[in-house]
This record gives C-alpha cells, sequence and structure tokens, in this order.
C-alpha cells in the first residue's frame, strides 16, 4: 500500500492528480489518468466473495464507548449457540480495535492459506477477524489516514477466507466517517441486511445517534433497530436501580419515536449479575433479527 | 493564512493542552469541559476547541448549542460562553445547521477543516485553550497535532477508563504521542467507580484500577481518579457549570485536583 500524501483529496474525487498535494504523490498519474474514478475492481470481487454470506449486519453508533463491541461480540456468541449456525465476526475499528480483548483472543495471530487470510476461531462456528490480529505488541498504534484504513477493509472483506457463513457481524468504531462510507460502499452490491445501533440513554449520545440515523438513511442502509446499553444500574448490595447515565430527554425510547425506528430493547448496567441476564436478552433479540 | 509567515491567531495563547484518548466514550469532552471550567475557576482565561467533527459534544455540555458563529476581521469569533468572556469555545457544532445532521467526511476534508479552526479562530489573550479530540489516531489528530505543533502545546491529558478494554486502546495512544513528539502530562482515569444513593456502597462498574497501573507501567504521571457521578452527567445534559454548582460531589475533588496539578505543572510565563 503506497503512502498518499496528507492532503490528499482522494482517488475517486474530480481533484484526482490534479491538486497542489499530488505533486510528487508515486500516484498521481495514475489518478490524473482517470483511474480512480473507473469503478473499484475490489466492489465486484467482494461481491463474489460474500455470496457464501447469508446476512450482513452492521454495528454502528456515532458515538464512543456505548458498547458496540460489547454488544457485537455478545450477539455472535449468542447467534453462535446454534451449533449449525455458522458466524464471522469482523471488526473494523482499525485505530481500536477492541475485539480480540472482549472475545479472550488477545495474541492470536492470523495465517495466510491459498484461498486467503484465515479467521480466528473461537469456537468451531465462530470466526472473528480484527487488525489487532495483525499487530505485534499492545503497544503498536496504528496511525493511519482513511485511503490506508480503507484498503485494510476493502483486505478484509475480499481477502479473509469466511468460507459460508449464516451471519457476517461487523463491528465499526465510533463516527460517521472513512471506514462507515467504505465498508457501506464495499458491501453495498453485496446488500446489507441492515444495521443495529447502539446508545447510552442519554442526550450526549442521542445527539450523536439521531446522526448515524441520518447517515444510514443518507447511505440507504436499512436500520433493524436501535438498541439502549447501560440502560439502569442495579446495585449488587441493595438491589435498588439507579440511573447513571440519566435518560434527560426520554432516552432511546423518544428518539426511537421522533425518527420511527424499532427500539430492539435494553440492556442495563449489571457487572455481578448481569452476563446470565444479558446473554438472554440478547436471545430475544436475536430472534428479532432473524425475523426481520 | 500560513502559521509560520504571521504569529497569527493563536499568538495570544499561553499554553495549549490536547485532551486524547484513543479510546471513545471514555469523556474526553466531559473532562475537557471540566478542566475548562476548574481552570477558569482559577481565575484562568480559557478557550475550548472541539475537533470531533463527527460527534461535537461540547456545545451542549455548556449549553451553548444553537448559539451562531459570527466572522470578525481577523477570523473566526468564539462563542463566549459568559459575559466577562473568561471562557470561550469553537467546534463545528455550531456550523451544522440542523443538530442531527450528519457530518460524513472522509480524511482529506476533515484535516481542512481542523486547518482552520487552528489558525482562523480569533481566540485572543488565553491563558489555556484546552482541544478536545475524536477518539481514533487517525487524520483528525493527525491534523490537529501538526497545526498545533508550531505554537509548542504543553502536551496530552490522557483519558481512559479502568478496563482493559479502555486502557489497550490508550496504550496505543500513548505509543501515538510518542510517535507525533507530543508529552503526555498525565493520565486520568475517568468513571472510576460508583457509589449507589441508596446504601453508598461503591462498585467498580467498569473494573478498577487500570488507569494507575497503565501509569506506572508507561512511566506518565497518573493525575487521579475521577469517578462515575450522577451530578456531574446531569449538569452535562442540561449544560450547567458543576464546578460551581456541586462543590461538594464525588466528582468535584478529582476534577479540581486534576486543575491543579495541569496549574502546577504549567511553567510560568516570561514577563
Amino acid at each position: 500500500m503506497e503512502e498518499v500524501p496528507h492532503d490528499c483529496p482522494g482517488a475517486d474525487s474530480a481533484q484526482a492528480g490534479r491538486g497542489a498535494s499530488c505533486q510528487g504523490c508515486p500516484n498521481q498519474r495514475l489518478c490524473a489518468s482517470g483511474a480512480g474514478a473507473t469503478p473499484d475492481t475490489a466492489i465486484e470481487e467482494i461481491k463474489e466473495k460474500m455470496k457464501t454470506v447469508k446476512h450482513k449486519i452492521l454495528v454502528l453508533s456515532g458515538k464512543g464507548g456505548v458498547g458496540k463491541s460489547t454488544f457485537s461480540a455478545h450477539l455472535a456468541h449468542g447467534l453462535a449457540e446454534d451449533e449449525n449456525t455458522q458466524i464471522a465476526l469482523l471488526d473494523i475499528d482499525i485505530c481500536g480495535p477492541s475485539i480480540p480483548k472482549i472475545m479472550g483472543l488477545e495474541g492470536e495471530q492470523v495465517h495466510q492459506s491459498g484461498s486467503g487470510w484465515s479467521p480466528v476461531y473461537v469456537e468451531d462456528n465462530l470466526g472473528v477477524m480484527s487488525v489487532g490480529f495483525l499487530l505485534s505488541s499492545p503497544d503498536d498504534a496504528v496511525i493511519w489516514r482513511g485511503p490506508k484504513k480503507n484498503g485494510m477493509i476493502k483486505q478484509f472483506l475480499r481477502d479473509v477466507d469466511w468460507g459460508e457463513v449464516d451471519y457476517l457481524i461487523v463491528d465499526t468504531p465510533p463516527g460517521t466517517s472513512d471506514e462507515h462510507l467504505s465498508v457501506v460502499r464495499y458491501l453495498a452490491t453485496a446488500h446489507i441486511d441492515g444495521a443495529v445501533i447502539i446508545t447510552t440513554p442519554q442526550e450526549v449520545s442521542l445527539q450523536d445517534v439521531r446522526k448515524e440515523i441520518n447517515f444510514c438513511r443518507k447511505v440507504k442502509l436499512p436500520i433493524i433497530g436501535v438498541v439502549e446499553n447501560m440502560s439502569g444500574f442495579i446495585c449488587p448490595k441493595c438491589k435498588k436501580e439507579s440511573q447513571i447515565f440519566p435518560p434527560t430527554t426520554g432516552g432511546a425510547e423518544l428518539m426511537c419515536q421522533d425518527l420511527e425506528v424499532p427500539l430492539l430493547g435494553r440492556v442495563p448496567l449489571d457487572p455481578l449479575i448481569g452476563i446470565q441476564e444479558f446473554c438472554n436478552l440478547h436471545q430475544s433479540k436475536e430472534e428479532n433479527l432473524i425475523s426481520s | 493564512m500560513e502559521a509560520a509567515a504571521e504569529p497569527g491567531n493563536l499568538a495570544g495563547v499561553r499554553h495549549i493542552i490536547l485532551v486524547l484518548s484513543g479510546k471513545g466514550g471514555v469523556g474526553r469532552s466531559t473532562i475537557s469541559t471540566e478542566l475548562a471550567l476548574a481552570l477558569r475557576h482559577a481565575g484562568k482565561k480559557v478557550g475550548i476547541l472541539d475537533v470531533d467533527l463527527c460527534g461535537p459534544s461540547i456545545p451542549r455540555m455548556l449549553g451553548a448549542q444553537g448559539r451562531a458563529v459570527h466572522q470578525c476581521d481577523r477570523g473566526w469569533a468564539p462563542v463566549f460562553l459568559d459575559r466577562e468572556q473568561s471562557i470561550s469555545l469553537m467546534s463545528v457544532g455550531f456550523l451544522l445547521e440542523k443538530p442531527d445532521e450528519a457530518v460524513v467526511w472522509r480524511g482529506p476534508k476533515k484535516n481542512a477543516l481542523i486547518k482552520q479552526f487552528v489558525s482562523d479562530v480569533a481566540w485572543g489573550e488565553l491563558d489555556y485553550l484546552v482541544v478536545d479530540t475524536p477518539p481514533g489516531t487517525s487524520d483528525e489528530h493527525m491534523a490537529t497535532i501538526e497545526a498545533l505543533r508550531p505554537y509548542q502545546p504543553l502536551g496530552a491529558l490522557v483519558v481512559t477508563t479502568p478496563q482493559a478494554v479502555s486502557v489497550g486502546d490508550v496504550r496505543r495512544e500513548l505509543t501515538f504521542c510518542r510517535k507525533m513528539g507530543l508529552r503526555v502530562m498525565g493520565i486520568v482515569e475517568n468513571m472510576s467507580g460508583f457509589t449507589c444513593p441508596h446504601c453508598t456502597e461503591c462498585t467498580s462498574v467498569f473494573s478498577r484500577g487500570g488507569g494507575e497501573e497503565l501509569a506506572q507501567l508507561a512511566g506518565v504521571p497518573f493525575l487521579g481518579s475521577v469517578p462515575l457521578d450522577p451530578a456531574l452527567m446531569r449538569t452535562l445534559e442540561e449544560g450547567h457549570d458543576f464546578i460551581q454548582e456541586f462543590p461538594g460531589s464525588p466528582a468535584f475533588a478529582a476534577l479540581t485536583s486534576i486543575a491543579q496539578k495541569i496549574l502546577d505543572a504549567t511553567p510560568a510565563c516570561l514577563p
């Protein structure tokens, strides 16, 4: 992957190869010839690869730290409880890949075979891929600009040998930027079932999530629904509920009513008791997803 | 407007602090806001630059959403939050016509806006400029640091929450700071325990100890732990001044202590 200049206008922009910042870039001639404007062959290759993947679900938020990766991991585990269902979990958070840690797969490496990169299998029917597996140390920072991140996502979708998959769950970073545009663009012709959007109850999250919902509508990505995470805290000692993240503006429920998107459920913050409840809540969410 | 050609709009800013994390949702904007308020209560003139283009949280936290940005002869005038003009703010949130409008930009366009934010806001004289950043180690962060480099930022305050999944990202952020030549002033551990209002039992909702351990491991100062505090959450939702309104609450002591450490770590200016 060649280095691109700091102010790269983008290979598919009208200024490609012509902008001031293009001077000296190894790709300048290529971009100026209009090659960037021609359809990316990777899209076709990814469409072909995705033929063995029945359902694709993106887990989005807009807001960071709401529990996208946690939810993605639990959803993957929950769906994989049926041994006859093949699940793939793809982590496209290039700068902050949390999935390896959450899945207990830190330190695992990715192997290459003739048919592409092999995902890391946490169970026979649950394969995982993340940039985290490509880093040699937990201190390694991935300091990449947009074009390089896009290249990685393209490789994840085109070069990973997922095999026959019933559900591909894609965990995304926060925001509405390169990674999100790229994954939607690359998977557009392969059909995405939809997005599950995670939020917490408070307005500071909801204001970002409304943007994310608008992003989905802009790029014509169907919205399966919203999950409100960290919704109430049960004290392990007295069992009484408190609102650590109060829904001062009506929480996800009101936002979903206003924007006419389904509210799939609420997940409490319950560090001690929650694991079983959490899984049960996810069972019902999975049933929603499977039927939608 | 090239920063190298003339002193520019940051010439009157004495100290610049970046608030970074790597991990989303750990409370960078909260800590940026509260640090700014605490520094202001210590008698300093403070500005906040919110370069989170996709998720600009700070206008709401300070009750400034919907305020308009005006042009002046030196560029954009920041939004002043008080009559005394002791605290000012610039955020992309002020430039959005509709608050629910998503800023769906790729890197180069974000970089261009950040450069403008850094060079074209007429901050005037400030003791501190607190720069709030989005999560990650990508375009926005590189653009911000490169644009601020000529003004020699004081350093970075790195925010984490206690649990391993945050600490993991923050380790990478420390590497990023080192590679970018940005001094780490210290680590703040946010959401560090919750005291049940019914029975006063303190629960480590997001695990415990990770921030302090990381600071020791990385050889950077540990600036303090800020607990989960519903009063703080509420004032952020409602856009009030937590430092002024809740001096007795759990997070107040932690936040003012962190601000004091920043003040102590700030070199005295030459007359």
